[in-house]
């Protein structure tokens, strides 16, 4: 059990869990996105609980960041160590005949979703516990002494769902995200020793998922910057 | 068929190489690719320079020694061949095909198109075995009863020749398919059960010493294996492997 991440394999499946992990976490982050579209009150409960619930904030939130920087940080030491497992490249080589274009370019996916990370970290996350534990404001209200201002969740999300440029920003990361799920959802079981009579299931199971969670946050943000 | 060749030659490991071009005429459809080598190299002896270095021995798809890159693709452009059972008639007249040897840092070139694939020699002695007695009162192997389907996959695992075009194909130059189909080979046999903890994480252990790259699971390595060799054995070598290093 020693010095797993020493090992290719053992990289393999860190790498393939904190990615399991990711893609759970993504379902369940659309799953609260979506009800802004249907019911800006229940998305502004379920919000709320979200980001007051200790086991959410001290628990998961936590393994969430972990994830989320093992991930990246492994994808680079991964690709360091591919790169000079080949130091002479082809004069001429043709991956398309042998690969999907997404299997070959997971960093380059992933970059961009880094980058449309950080901008999120800046709209959302840094604001809210900015609030939360610097200003103390645990309310959630849009004014903190006014208990009828309701809560500022759904009002945040329509704001910043304005700007063109940002709508823009989101749309084209999340095509890239669903690039990157593409290929990474399979891969990440075949990384952790599964490829049975299941597989094949999965295979087009991970289709909807890798177009549909993505198309679905492109929706959202879409919809509310042409219903606002 | 006239042909533009642009072969990658290299004096030693330590020359620097690069590519030539060679004009070749003449070339009949029914040639194999080395026949079509050998009678560029047969022109180059007559005019006293000198023929380029390539590795070959069945010319029948087994011994696995033929490693050459062509136009981009181990083995050339044909699925589930060796470079010596691919045939010109593949290609058109005019055509221009790049030769170049397997580039993995754990496959260094020794001379134009042959590296030194002892790498793998030394993964198949690090556990690519199982320790029998065989002095005199060896039973018969089929006295012992195996599930059809394992001894079936065990087969198709077996038949990996060893010729390092998975690696050449991987972007990060991983040898996990042949390790996996040499892992897969004993793990579903029961007299490959003893050592099973052992060799894999030995073979493991080798792979990456000697510098071979991480798998990503692009599947390159299967499309452009002349056996065939499935990535279902990478899978059951990364469950072996996990399997062996929770036990400790
Ligand atoms: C933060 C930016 C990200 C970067 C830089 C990144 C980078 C990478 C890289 C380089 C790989 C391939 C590793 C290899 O060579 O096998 C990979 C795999 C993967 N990524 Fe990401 N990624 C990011 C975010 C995400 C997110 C947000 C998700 C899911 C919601 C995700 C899901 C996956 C999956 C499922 C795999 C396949 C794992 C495997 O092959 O075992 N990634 N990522
Ligand atoms: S797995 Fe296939 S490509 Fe790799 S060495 Fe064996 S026969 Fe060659
Ligand atoms: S020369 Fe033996 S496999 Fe090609």
């Amino acid at each position: 059990m020693s010095g797993i991440l020493n090992s290719s394999i053992g990289r393999k499946f860190a790498m393939a869990l904190s990615a399991l992990f990711l893609m759970v976490f993504l379902l369940q982050h659309f799953a609260i996105n979506i009800l802004s579209v249907f019911s800006p009150d229940t998305f502004n409960d379920a919000s709320h609980f979200m980001g007051t619930f200790w086991a959410v904030q001290y628990l998961l939130q936590p393994v969430l960041i972990f994830g989320v920087i093992f991930h990246f940080l492994m994808g680079f030491v991964l690709e360091l160590k591919n790169n000079k497992a080949r130091r002479v490249s082809y004069a001429k080589s043709n991956g398309g005949a042998n690969s999907s274009w997404m299997s070959r370019n997971m960093l380059l996916t992933g970059l961009v979703v880094l980058a449309f990370m950080v901008l999120h970290f800046i709209d959302f996350w840094i604001p809210e516990i900015n609030i939360k534990y610097i200003q103390g404001d645990m309310s959630g209200l849009m004014d903190p002494n006014v208990a009828e201002s309701g809560f500022r969740y759904y009002e945040e999300l329509v704001h910043k769902f304005q700007n063109p440029l940002r709508v823009g920003a989101y749309v084209l990361s999340f095509v890239l995200l669903s690039l990157h799920l593409l290929h990474g959802f399979n891969s990440a079981f075949q990384s952790v020793g599964a490829n049975n009579k299941y597989t094949k299931g999965l295979k087009g199971f991970s289709k909807v998922y890798a177009i549909g969670i993505p198309l679905g946050f492109v929706f959202i943000a879409l919809f509310h910057h042409f219903n606002h | 068929m006239n042909l533009t060749l642009k072969i990658w030659r290299q004096k030693s490991a330590k020359d620097k190489g690069k590519i030539i071009d060679y004009a070749i005429g003449d070339v009949s459809p029914d040639m194999s690719f080395l026949e079509m080598l050998d009678v560029l190299n047969q022109d180059l002896i007559e005019k006293g320079e000198e023929p380029v270095a390539f590795d070959h021995d069945c010319r029948e798809g087994i011994c696995g020694s033929c490693s050459m890159f062509v136009n981009g693709q181990a083995h050339g452009p044909d699925s589930m061949v060796t470079v010596c059972q691919l045939h010109m008639r593949s290609f058109n007249d005019g055509d221009t095909i790049y030769i170049e040897p397997w580039r993995a840092t754990a496959f260094p070139v020794i001379k134009d198109l042959i590296v030194d694939r002892s790498a793998f020699d030394r993964i198949q002695q690090a556990g690519g075995f199982i320790s029998v007695n065989t002095s005199g009162n060896t039973q018969d192997a089929n006295s012992i009863p195996i599930e059809k389907e394992n001894a079936d996959n065990a087969f198709d695992a077996a038949t990996c020749i060893g010729c390092g075009a998975c690696v050449a194909s991987c972007k990060n130059s991983s040898a996990m398919l042949f390790v996996s189909a040499k892992v897969s080979q004993f793990a579903l046999l029961p007299q490959g059960q003893v050592e099973a903890t052992d060799r894999v994480m030995n073979m493991v252990k080798q792979m990456d010493d000697e510098g071979f790259g991480n798998c990503t699971n692009t599947g390159a390595c299967e499309v452009e294996c002349p056996k065939g060799i499935s990535l279902e054995n990478i899978a059951r070598m990364n469950r072996e492997y996990l399997s062996a290093s929770f036990k400790g």
